[in-house]
């Protein structure tokens, strides 16, 4: 376990909170069309609290996935959730720059 | 994701192997794969495609959504020279998401006090790199200027296929550099790979602008490189 892990690894991050006794959930981009910000495969990890490392866009999404991340804390339930311009929140979020992405956010549990 | 699958992947990626992570994006359920351990046969042969492609997917597998993201080994820089340049390399490697080693035989330039937070080796490069095999996701930049120390890991680097092979040196310097490699045996072809000048030519004047600039030719060199099988990022 490390104290301190590298605050630009998610991953990292994700252990270590977890073995501090906070709740954990991770983000996954798991499918992208158009020009996306993040890669798929690209991570955020969030805290019971709402603290966040890494990203899954360019910061365009995020806020809607840590407000996500909080339910899926509370039940446990993995959930996938889809942002882009052609969604009918675009207004609110939406990625900018034109693209779609899938989010995937799971709790860590152990 | 549990928190074994966790485990089971920082450790892989801390010690340098790829790994895959298969979730079950139904249940929530989950699962690491490490290249080189022992994988159960209904799941070796989309794995190993994940491995082999370095392309995360997403797949329907008897009506299960499965994602299988793929993890391989960070890009490392082996700087060979414990000089001002790599001190500043040092500090901005992290940041790029590099790991990354210093090795000098010199104990004079090789102190902890000059290096916080990246390896440090004190010892010379033919006595480090057998152990320490230089590879594919390795760049290695040699800083010192002097060729007892210089010579030896950039014929190694340029064996391995290092994706970036760099050296300190002025146009005089390198063409020397390159008469000696050439009497030692060294491909033309494979010398023609030496980047040389070091870094990209941005007018870095100060040791720490010439390692953003050696910093910025490496990443370059990575997502530009010809790869057999395209990993995420190649073009």
């Amino acid at each position: 376990m490390q104290n301190e892990p590298n605050i630009l690894d998610p991953l990292a991050v994700a252990e270590t909170w977890h073995g501090q006794g906070r709740s954990v959930a991770l983000a996954t981009v798991i499918e992208t069309w158009g020009s996306a910000p993040r890669p798929v495969g690209s991570h955020l990890v969030i805290d019971g609290e709402g603290n966040f490392q890494g990203s899954v866009s360019g910061g365009c999404v995020e806020g809607a996935v840590i407000a996500e991340a909080a339910d899926v804390i509370a039940s446990g339930r993995p959930r996938v959730l889809e942002f882009g311009v052609a969604d009918e929140t675009a207004w609110r979020v939406g990625l900018s720059c034109g693209g779609r992405i899938r989010v995937y956010v799971e709790r860590i549990d152990g | 994701m549990e928190l074994g699958t966790l485990q089971i992947l920082n450790e892989a990626r801390a010690s340098r192997r790829a790994a895959v992570v298969v979730s079950d994006l139904a249940d929530g359920s989950s699962q690491a794969f490490v290249e080189g351990e022992r994988i159960p046969p209904e799941w070796a042969e989309p794995v190993s495609e994940a491995l082999h492609s370095g392309r995360p997917r997403l797949v329907d597998i008897g009506e299960r959504p499965l994602f299988f993201n793929v993890h391989l080994p960070p890009p490392r820089i082996v700087a060979i020279g414990a000089v001002h340049i790599s001190q500043a390399l040092a500090r901005l490697a992290p940041v790029a998401g590099f790991d990354m080693v210093v090795v000098d035989p010199r104990t004079a330039f090789a102190t902890a006090e000059r290096f916080h937070g990246v390896e440090l080796l004190a010892d010379w490069p033919e006595d480090v790199l057998p152990e320490r095999p230089l590879d594919r996701y390795t760049a290695l930049a040699a800083l010192t200027h002097d060729p007892k120390i210089d010579d030896y890991p950039l014929r190694a680097a340029l064996e391995a296929r290092c994706f970036y092979v760099g050296a300190l040196g002025s146009r005089k310097t390198h063409a020397s550099r390159v008469e000696r490699l050439r009497t030692q045996g060294v491909a033309g072809e494979a010398i023609a790979r030496i980047k040389a000048p070091i870094g990209l030519d941005i007018g870095a004047a100060s040791p720490a602008e010439i390692a953003v600039a050696v910093l910025a030719e490496i990443i370059m060199s990575l997502r530009r490189r010809d790869v057999d099988l395209p990993a995420e990022g190649a073009r």
